[in-house]
């Protein structure tokens, strides 16, 4: 245990803790929640060598300042993120994504905004030092579970560092930008509810993501979805990334902190691979959707995990 | 036994055994749920990462890249529910309440045109089942209540009720674990903590497939266990 730690000095719009979230509970009401762009989480964590389920901040919008009041340490920012490294004689050093920066004591990390897109992710060497609930360091604030008591990181918290630095080696790796306007899904378990009209404009006409959307869900706005058997269902389990639609015909994707259970009935569920895509679509965007079957839904998640693999592997050492 | 095995999404599986909400379906969904849940924790299956039983359906969810559906449809047709046993893994749990700090039964008392009295010992002589915990952590959906006491939802939903009241809704009974909006009629309250941080091995008191009955308690006895 060190002693080692930040000040927050500015908390951000949604900064919390994360990792790939908790496991075997939802039957108890308790959400998986963890990360919401799996992917930056990996790589953030591999940069900085870490193990691939150690717990990282994640920030939406803006992001915290953050003092290295005591330690010395090493930290990655994944994402698409405009960040400044503040020196104590007030040096600025603009931040570059996916690559390790050193930081030493008096140092501050100004993470401005994220660029185009929703999440980012700051790891650090060794991790924080947090303390686990059922296993994870995932912070459900709705249900105020998890380290910091279950609540968002606030001015003047003290984020403690698990180790000090190790070394001075600088990583990095390159990642492709992708901006898909095109999200796909495979059919909904009530996807008979709607009218064959509503079935083809679900996957013709655009939907805007609207201001309504956090964590548990984001709500679209477009061609209204009509039901020919019920709007309401027997509640039943949810899973990430279903697409509801209730009574007022604008569908509801589910996201990372659904609700355990619900009952609207769902026309689609967005697929693996396209998950962390649709999730870094800021409110305003336009999507539509691509039917496609149950096996090339597979086939593209594997080909996607080993691109991130690859990714992973390619980091490299600079001087 | 399922009426139908579908996917959801490509890491979820939805086992369907009708559409009926009763105590017999129920039973199967929940022989199921702890069958996995002991597959799962044994680690004799791997690459499953939840399952939700509510009503009528159990939801399998899994890790792609460890498991595919594929896999986990084999063995679920493979299940011999007949050697299932359903109150072996479940527990009979006591729970105090206090009908003091009722909201709704002077208008639930006009409305079925009974005694508040009679009301509370139809749910007092009620032995529930938990049909499924969930919505948000430890909250049980209890059945089934005396059709005497069927009533729906408030037409506008309460903005605030306070932890551990216990509403009744259809024949359903609840209990708010946190303080929650929520529309269903409250009669009463219970100082037992359904959702306890504090406990990592065992956060939440009740599990889908246990059974409750209600014990009445003073608000006196409530203010001793509540403060314990």
């Amino acid at each position: 245990m060190s002693n080692y730690f930040f000040e927050v000095l500015r908390p951000g719009i949604n900064t919390t803790f994360q990792d790939k979230g908790r496991f075997h509970m939802q039957h108890l009401g308790v959400t998986p929640g963890g990360c919401m762009d799996l992917d930056a989480f990996l790589i953030a964590n591999a940069l900085v060598e870490n193990s691939p389920n150690e717990g990282v901040l994640e920030f939406a919008y803006q992001g915290p300042l953050l003092k290295l009041i005591k330690g010395k340490t090493k930290i990655a920012i994944t994402g698409n993120v405009l960040f400044q490294i503040i020196k104590p004689d007030q040096d600025i050093l603009k931040g570059e994504c996916n690559r390790t920066y050193t930081l030493d004591e008096g140092d501050q990390v100004n993470i401005l905004a994220t660029q185009e897109s929703v999440y980012g992710y700051m790891a650090l060497e060794g991790g924080f030092d947090l303390k686990p609930f059922c296993k994870s360091v995932s912070i459900l604030s709705r249900a105020q579970i998890g380290p910091n008591e279950g609540k968002k990181i606030k001015i003047s918290d003290q984020i403690k560092i698990k180790v000090n630095r190790k070394n001075k080696k600088i990583f990095l790796c390159e990642i492709e930008k992708k901006n898909k306007k095109i999200i796909r899904v495979l059919k909904g378990s009530q996807f008979d509810y709607f009218s064959k009209e509503s079935q083809k404009d679900f996957f013709t006409k655009e939907y805007k993501i609207s201001n309504l959307t956090d964590r548990m869900g984001m709500r679209l706005e477009g061609t209204h979805i009509k039901n020919i058997v019920s709007t309401n269902i027997r509640s039943e389990g949810i899973t990430k990334g279903a697409i509801q639609v209730p009574a007022d015909g604008q569908p509801i994707v589910l996201l990372t902190d659904h609700p355990t259970i619900g009952g609207y009935p769902k026309i689609a569920n967005v697929t693996s691979v396209d998950y962390n895509q649709l999730i870094q679509k800021i409110p305003g965007k336009k999507i539509s959707f691509e039917l496609i079957k149950l096996h090339e839904a597979e086939q593209l998640y594997k080909e996607h995990l080993n691109s991130i693999s690859k990714i992973i592997k390619n980091i490299t050492e600079i001087n | 036994m399922f009426k139908k095995l579908n996917n959801i999404g490509d890491c979820g599986i939805v086992c369907d055994f009708g559409e009926e909400v009763n105590r017999e379906i129920n039973s199967n969904v929940i022989k199921l749920f702890h069958h996995i849940k002991e597959k799962v924790l044994d680690g004799s299956l791997k690459g499953i990462v939840n399952y939700t039983p509510s009503y009528n359906k159990l939801i399998i969810n899994f890790d792609l890249d460890k498991i595919n559906s594929y896999k986990i449809i084999d063995f679920l047709k493979s299940v011999d529910f007949s050697k299932l046993n359903l109150f072996q893994k479940s527990k009979k749990w006591t729970i105090p309440i206090c009908y003091d700090f009722e909201i709704d039964l002077g208008n639930i008392s006009k409305i079925l045109k009974m005694e508040k009295e009679e009301i509370i010992n139809i749910h007092l002589n009620t032995n529930f089942f938990i049909y499924m915990v969930g919505f948000i952590p430890g909250h049980p959906f209890m059945g089934d209540l005396n059709p005497k006491l069927f009533l729906n939802r408030l037409k506008t939903p309460r903005v605030k009720i306070p932890p551990g009241s216990v509403g009744i809704v259809e024949k359903f009974c609840n209990i708010y674990p946190y303080e929650s909006p929520g529309g269903w009629n409250i009669i009463g309250r219970t100082p037992t903590k359904l959702f306890n941080k504090e406990n990592e091995i065992r956060p939440c008191l009740l599990s889908p497939g246990d059974t409750v009955k209600f014990k009445l308690i003073s608000k006196k006895e409530f203010g001793k266990l509540a403060n314990e």
